[in-house]
């Protein structure tokens, strides 16, 4: 029973289809993306790949390389500018790191981490010149496994230690700005003998952890509970694999460096270069119209486009960074596995009372990662366990660095919680959707641990409404009695529940309505397929009572005046930048009001706006958009741009400074307030197709319903549902990395090892997706992102799926694969090996 | 059922020919696939004799191209570096993906796999030979408009490229056989639901037009 239903307005192009401005580009082939960008006398480079796991560089000869005709210069990592202190625009200082990733290194701490690269004529020769450098190494110690190097006597992974250890922020002195965050340092951690003995025999050790937190008292909890349950759960590491790799060209013209990239923030892209640069923002230009494809492993692109740019000052030509798709497993970025153990207390209705969750994250050598932190908090909201207690290590592995990928560190959670979730039920004679809606988050539901006592909240979520929709569209009352095994076949169905973060606040609007009467939207965010970049500015049109073709979108080149807008990462544009889309609306609305005030008598508050005139209320005097375009420009100050208001960020500013004048610019922040932290769930239904034979299965049909506010485009909507949930599908099918743990070599780099799904692995005809329908109370126009609770849901309703059609004993870890559904059948005990890394 | 074509029958109706020839050149992959410019400073070497004629002529979009091109190298190379058509995309250069796939005399193929050297007289489509001059779009290319198909699009011609190809042999797919059609074809962003619908409404208006 939503107690804060918010009423639906009657919109005229939010939550309608439509066909966005870019179609026409990609369906002939004329959309650019950064390799198709050419630049006069464009020279290739070609980098040289560590073909050790950890490994110091001793001597490096080039000679015989740089003799070669065609080569044009060499970047190595002592020719790289020193980590230095960076100042946010916020006045948050991130000092320097020596322990972060930089494009090159004399220590890789991978097998595949580039050591040095060649500029050359062309791709062959440098090529031909990276296989003539003489390098000495020194091996060092090394583990691809996280569990290995905690073993006692395991090797370290990094000199220093193994385990990444954050002390907590130092409280802020009276009157001054909270410090940036500290550095991360490196401790290390191994195993008690006791603890090794229990790995031994299969059970993930909860040993010292690195972090932790909680909320309540599980103690009491525990007490409580009529049933306890402990189990393990170890989730894959699995490869971003954007289609388009991260490739890079950059030349500089006049002490400006231009970089053509693939990222999921145009904007944001500025200052992450000037920060690896050690150079200014106002010196960087970022050019990224199409981006193909991030799911979080480009947020702000990748630290490697540093190479290009730095080889092309150095041989003062433009220079282009052809990343292969083999480089690109080793630079791409991974989700990180999580190994965790799971004991949670129940009562006889199947109410968590407490939860005591431990993880270990395999976190490649760069971090630490978010994805430990994020499993527990995300856990915490979507089952809402009364008590809570969350720990775990962050552990450094000699494997490739890790970044985020769609709903990071929540889909490990949920996947990690999901069977013990289902195993409960089957042990309390509870239905899985009821076990699942009597712990479901609703309204201001918490989130995380409890600080002085006092937890976050949500700002809304209608889990139990997700539920019942999800269970009537499936049948799962029907279903859920239907018979398991016919002949050679075995059916099961599975539901479960995910969340994650969907939005944050406070980025910057920017149009310009010019005397033609049309609409000049800025935008900086990243076009990377899922149209929320140009999704956003319906609501221009929507405020405005414009008709959707006068609006013209800008994107694209940070040259071209761009605002400062959200990264497209954990879904926050939608939320975010239909606020700050909003906000400038609601700007040009009183300036148009008050421009008309001023010429035809009256208030502003007696003008409306809408079919691209301002007019007075009830009929009367008015002037169309294009005339109050050219008042704006005669009149100047705030009506033109030439005064701006001061809370805009320095990047909307200077746009707004080069815009100025060529109309009625509207500019604005999003300063709505908001309560609570915005969050979206979707509760997933599957069923599975087991063949009892060959062990392989398929998803037969699936329904996913979101809690995700106002759906502002269908289709695009239903594109990321599928899309979103298909990559958690994966997760469950077949998508893992394998290693050669003796060399810490990887044995799976490529599409047909790591095996994401094809067409033919999902289940194009039964797939229906839902929304609850009901807008977020504490957001204009009600919208939350959509881009990360499908995936966990996806995964786990399919593993619940699995258990409920051949019985809980089947796996221990995703993926589940035909040989280990086998080996259960055959055996009566999972089928799997139960914590081994990329096995 | 009686309806539905078995997928893997509605490739025997491509001639055998057309089949091997496609495996033979998938099979004649270079290594050095990924690299290219036969012009650098490397490959300036007289040619002796009994060597394969450099300077070629393939006919790409309607079009006679004269182009100088190495030995080893690929139709997906030639394609985007040495005729500019950069619609064609890279995604894997190893015959995984599908995002090079481009049509040789009606057939699709991965063009990263694909020898140059190979197409000689042979009629080449890209994605950028699809529309017609006036800037018309292909019947295909308007249902994936009309439908919003496709996220990040770098997958998109080569979807398109082979969605036309397989219904030159099966003009009228229900939706498992389109799916089975284009199915050596990978989408990352894995908006596979969106994509087939939006083929197939490309397929209905290919009937109509």
């Amino acid at each position: 029973m939503p107690t804060n239903k918010v009423n639906v307005p009657n919109y005229r192009f939010i939550g309608k289809n439509y066909t966005t401005p870019d179609m026409v580009a990609k369906v002939t082939g004329k959309s650019k993306y950064a390799e198709d960008f050419r630049a006069e006398g464009m020279l290739f480079c070609k980098l040289l790949l560590s073909p050790m796991p950890h490994a110091r560089v001793k001597r490096i000869d080039a000679s015989k390389a740089l003799a070669l005709p065609g080569v044009k210069g060499i970047l190595t990592a002592d020719e790289l500018p020193p980590p230095a202190a960076f100042i946010t625009d916020d006045g948050v200082m991130i000092p320097p790191d020596p322990r972060a990733e930089r494009g090159l290194t004399n220590e890789p701490l991978y097998q595949g981490e580039p050591i040095l690269a060649v500029a050359a004529v062309d791709e062959e020769t440098a090529a031909a010149a990276i296989e003539l450098i003489e390098i000495d190494f020194e091996r060092l110690p090394f583990a691809v496994d996280p569990l290995v190097t905690l073993s006692p006597g395991g090797p370290n992974t990094r000199n220093e230690g193994n385990v990444w250890v954050v002390p907590p922020p130092a409280p802020p002195k009276p009157g001054e700005r909270p410090a940036g965050p500290l550095l991360p340092d490196v401790k290390e951690f191994k195993w008690t003998d006791a603890e090794y003995a229990e790995y031994k025999q299969g059970k993930l050790p909860v040993s010292k952890p690195s972090m932790e937190w909680s909320y309540g008292d599980i103690d009491a909890g525990f007490k409580k509970a009529d049933l306890v349950m402990d189990e393990t759960f170890v989730t894959p590491n699995t490869s971003d694999q954007t289609l388009e790799t991260r490739t890079a060209m950059a030349y500089w013209q006049n002490g400006k460096l231009f970089v053509h990239c693939s990222t999921q923030s145009t904007a944001q892209t500025v200052p992450a270069i000037a920060r690896w640069m050690s150079m200014d923002t106002t010196n960087v230009v970022v050019i990224s119209e199409y981006t193909g494809g991030g799911f979080g492993s480009k947020v702000t692109s990748g630290i490697i486009l540093t190479v290009p740019a730095l080889l092309s000052k150095k041989v003062n030509a433009p220079v282009m960074l052809r990343i292969s798709r083999e480089e690109e497993h080793f630079l791409g970025r991974a989700r990180p596995g999580l190994h965790g153990r799971m004991k949670a207390g129940f009562t006889k209705d199947g109410r968590i009372v407490a939860l005591d969750m431990f993880v270990v994250c395999d976190g490649g050598p760069y971090g630490p990662q978010g994805d430990a932190n994020a499993s527990g908090r995300i856990v915490s909201l979507c089952y809402t366990p009364e008590n809570m207690r969350w720990r775990g290590i962050n552990v450094i592995t000699n494997t490739p660095p890790r970044g985020p990928q769609s709903q990071p560190g929540g889909a490990q959670g949920v996947m990690i919680m999901e069977p013990l979730l289902s195993n409960a039920a089957r042990k309390l004679g509870l239905d899985q959707v009821a076990i699942r809606r009597i712990n479901a988050p609703s309204g201001k539901a918490g989130i995380g641990p409890a600080i002085k006592g006092k937890r976050d909240h949500v700002t809304s979520a209608f889990v139990p409404e997700a539920l019942d929709k999800g269970a009537e569209l499936f049948r799962w009352n029907e279903r859920k009695n239907q018979t398991k095994k016919s002949g050679t076949k075995a059916r099961g169905i599975g539901v479960a529940v995910s969340a994650y973060s969907a939005g944050s606040i406070g980025f910057d609007g920017l149009f310009v309505i010019k005397p033609d009467g049309k609409i000049y939207v800025q935008t900086g965010i990243g076009n990377l397929g899922t149209e929320a970049m140009i999704d956003c500015q319906r609501v221009v049109a929507e405020v405005l009572g414009v008709p959707w073709e006068r609006l013209e979108i800008t994107w694209g080149s940070t040259a071209k005046h761009l605002p400062w807008s959200c990264p497209s990462g954990g879904s926050q544009t939608i939320h975010a930048m239909t606020r700050a889309a909003h906000a400038v609306s609601m700007d040009a609305k009183l300036k148009l009001q008050e421009i008309a005030a001023m010429d035809l008598g009256g208030k502003p508050e007696d003008y409306e706006v809408g079919g691209e005139r301002v007019y007075r209320k009830g009929g009367g005097a008015g002037m169309s958009l294009a005339q109050a375009a050219q008042r704006a420009i005669k009149l100047g100050g705030k009506y033109d741009g030439h005064e701006l208001p001061p809370e805009i960020a320095k990047m909307t500013k200077a746009s707004a400074t080069a815009l100025a004048g060529q109309g009625l610019l509207a500019v604005a922040k999003d300063k709505y307030k908001r309560d609570g932290i915005s969050n979206s769930y979707v509760a997933g239904f599957a069923e599975v197709e087991v063949d009892l034979e060959t062990g392989t299965y398929r998803i037969t049909d699936y329904v996913g319903v979101a809690d995700v506010g106002t759906v502002i485009h269908p289709r695009a909507f239903g594109g990321q549902m599928f899309g979103r949930t298909s990559l958690g599908w994966g997760h469950a099918l077949a998508q893992k990395w394998v290693y050669d743990q003796h060399y810490g070599a990887p044995l799976a780099k490529r599409f047909y090892q790591n095996r994401p799904p094809t067409i033919l692995d999902v289940p194009v005809s039964n797939f229906k997706w839902a929304a609850v329908d009901i807008p977020d109370p504490e957001t204009p126009v009600g919208a939350r992102g959509i881009g990360e609770p499908p995936v966990g849901a996806g995964a786990s309703a399919v593993l619940n799926a699995l258990a409920d059609a051949l019985g809980e004993q089947i796996y221990r870890r995703a993926p589940v694969t035909a040989d280990i559904i086998l080996m259960a059948l055959e055996t009566g005990k999972p089928g799997d090996e139960p914590l081994t890394a990329h096995i | 059922m009686a309806e539905m074509k078995n997928p893997e029958e509605t490739t025997k109706t491509l001639s055998r020919r057309d089949l091997i020839k496609g495996v033979i050149a998938a099979g004649a992959v270079s290594s050095a696939g990924y690299l290219f410019r036969a012009s650098g400073v490397r490959a300036q070497q007289p040619s002796a004799a009994g060597s394969v004629e450099r300077l070629v002529t393939i006919t790409v979009n309607g079009q006679q191209r004269r182009v100088d091109v190495m030995k080893q190298e690929t139709l997906a190379t030639t394609l985007r570096y040495k005729l500019g058509l950069t619609g064609t995309k890279l995604g894997c250069d190893r015959a995984e993906c599908g995002a090079c796939t481009v049509l040789i005399d009606d057939v699709p193929h991965y063009s990263c796999s694909v020898l140059t050297q190979s197409v000689r007289a042979r009629k080449v489509v890209s994605i950028e030979g699809l529309a017609s001059a006036d800037g018309k779009l292909h019947p295909m290319q308007q249902g994936v408009v009309e439908e919003q198909g496709f996220q990040c699009a770098f997958c998109m011609s080569g979807f398109i490229m082979s969605a036309v190809g397989f219904l030159k042999v099966n003009p009228k797919p229900t939706r498992t056989e389109l799916a089975h059609g284009i199915s050596g074809n990978l989408c990352r962003c894995q908006d596979y639901d969106k994509i087939l619908t939006a083929l197939l409404k490309g397929a209905e208006n290919m009937r109509r037009a």
